[in-house]
């Protein structure tokens, strides 16, 4: 068949511009079944027949897409792939669906609601690059995700001959876990913290084959590029960040705190809007995750939703973390138990992480006590410096950018706490997402349950 | 394509004793561990800079060449 931009299976609803895309059909309770998924997305195209030619019409459509990934590295899909299936060797497929990011629960909410139309996106990718094997590392604690996904994998076994070969594997909930090279460990049967690279995973990755290893949310939107073409992918979204993209919104104060699916681009006023407003101005905005940056709560009105829009912040869309501090929280505080956090998730199996994640944890801490001394945040300054671009993966960048941030956007606070110490907000208690434990399992799931669309 | 330094972060185990052999690109922080100027490799540096990489106990240390 062709593979032009004209959708060739039949399909129950016509394919709409407007959001939702992903989150369409998100059912009240449980997973969407295969046939309720059939019966809103359409089959799947079938353009295996003819296998090289369709594979590389597959990755042409995605480039023209535009799809980047939605893991948090915002790397271009399409070259990913391409990179994949030009290797030498039989690729493999890993979904990272790790989500080791405590404020996030997009992945997770996506698998448990949705797994079908992550699995559409695996079969994809695995025909784009030539293989039939695909492995999902989930995170251990995503107990309704891993059920949701392992119930559609038995709905689709008796499915057409040639699907892919998927496989589920449990990935320990460690925030580096979700760190590309630490995942292929993790699966090669090794400890699940990052290696050294050279070689990448799509040179040599699970089994020294070359490895595609993609988010699950990007997975979703590959299924729906393939359906739909990617004029309609661009119809959303600005041209350097196409299409819709899932966030995940927490703070206090807000009624409808969870997961949403945004036009990548949009205001983030029209989001908080969506989740029933906000009372007062947020102290501060946390976007893209724990390593992610701090941004002042004043400009809450004036940012957009993109990269392009956040860098001159500082900040990033990241994994789609988008928190809100209230201004009766103490920042520095918060601030103290983010860094505390940070220096934990270290592999520690490189020094400048491992020492230097922790000095900068203790002279924050110190600092919130008031007795780090007058030159508590130049010492920042220069820790944050000194640990940048010296880990094996980027988990020291992170920790600096996080603090950075922090030391421009809290500057006064953190001034009062190094004179004075503990402030009255120091004594409540942190506003931040606690991190993902299999016991908090039936509260993530709650939250995830929040679905909502903002154009 | 010029010659650069590296350092295997997790290889490394604070040795010192590249910092010693290659003071012109390699000083050591607070920990001990290597902290690399990574400007090219250019004449003579390069062999003191190959020397460095040799005498590393644990091989953390790269003379790569690499794109500018």
């Amino acid at each position: 068949m062709s593979f032009d931009d004209e959708p060739s299976s039949p399909r129950a609803t016509p394919p709409t511009a407007a959001l939702p895309r992903l989150l369409a059909g998100i059912p009240a309770h449980g997973a969407l079944s295969l046939r309720e998924h059939l019966a809103l997305h359409g089959e799947l195209p079938t353009f295996a027949a003819r296998r090289r030619h369709g594979a590389a019409e597959l990755i042409e459509r995605i480039e023209l897409a535009g799809l980047r990934g939605r893991g948090g590295g915002s790397f271009p899909t399409g070259a990913k792939l391409r990179a994949v299936a030009g290797a030498r060797g039989r690729p493999i497929v890993l979904v990272n669906g790790a989500e080791g990011e405590p404020a996030s629960f997009k992945d997770r909410a996506l698998l448990q609601s949705l797994p079908h139309l992550v699995l559409d996106g695996a079969e994809l990718a695995a025909r784009a690059v030539g293989t039939e094997e695909v492995v999902f590392g989930v995170c251990e604690t995503a107990t309704g995700a891993l059920r949701a996904l392992s119930d559609a994998l038995a709905e689709r076994a008796h499915r057409r001959r040639g699907a892919a070969r998927l496989r589920l594997t449990k990935v320990p909930n460690r925030y580096v876990a979700g760190q590309e090279s630490a995942l292929v460990s993790h699966v090669n049967g090794g400890p699940a913290v990052p290696t050294f690279t050279p070689p990448l995973p799509f040179e040599r990755g699970v089994r020294n084959r070359p490895t595609l290893v993609l988010n699950v949310e990007t997975l979703a939107h590959i299924a729906l590029i393939a359906r739909h073409g990617p004029r309609w992918f661009r119809e959303l979204g600005i041209a350097s960040q196409p299409g819709s993209s899932l966030v995940t919104l927490s703070g206090a104060g807000l009624a409808d705190p969870g997961v949403y699916e945004i036009e990548l681009g949009s205001p983030l006023s029209a989001l908080i809007d969506a989740a029933g407003g906000l009372a007062g101005s947020p102290r501060a905005l946390l976007l893209g995750g724990y390593a992610g940056a701090w941004v002042d709560g004043s400009l809450l009105g004036e940012v957009s939703l993109s990269n392009e829009q956040l860098a001159p912040y500082g900040a990033s869309l990241g994994a789609g973390v988008i928190l809100l501090l209230s201004a009766q929280a103490c920042p520095v505080a918060e601030l103290t138990r983010l860094t505390r956090w940070l220096a934990a998730q270290s592999a520690r199996q490189c020094g400048p992480c491992l020492f230097g994640l922790d000095a900068i944890a203790n002279t924050v801490e110190r600092l919130t006590m008031g007795t780090a001394g007058a030159d508590a945040q130049r010492r920042l300054t220069a820790l944050s410096a000194l640990v940048r671009g010296r880990g094996a993966c980027s988990h020291p960048d992170g920790a600096a950018r996080l603090l950075d941030s922090a030391l421009a956007v809290f500057a006064e606070e953190l001034e009062d706490h190094g004179r004075h110490g503990p402030c009255a907000g120091c004594e409540r208690s942190s506003e931040l997402p606690r991190p993902h434990s299999s016991s908090a399992g039936q509260s993530s799931e709650r939250r995830a349950r929040k679905l909502v669309s903002v154009r | 394509m010029r010659q650069r330094l590296r350092v295997n972060p997790i290889a490394c185990e604070a040795h010192g004793i590249c910092a010693e052999l290659l003071p012109e690109r390699i000083s050591l922080d607070e920990w001990g561990y290597p902290v690399i100027d990574g400007q090219p490799l250019t004449g003579e540096l390069l062999a003191h800079a190959q020397r460095a990489a040799r005498a590393c106990p644990t091989f953390a240390l790269l003379v790569e060449l690499r794109r500018d």
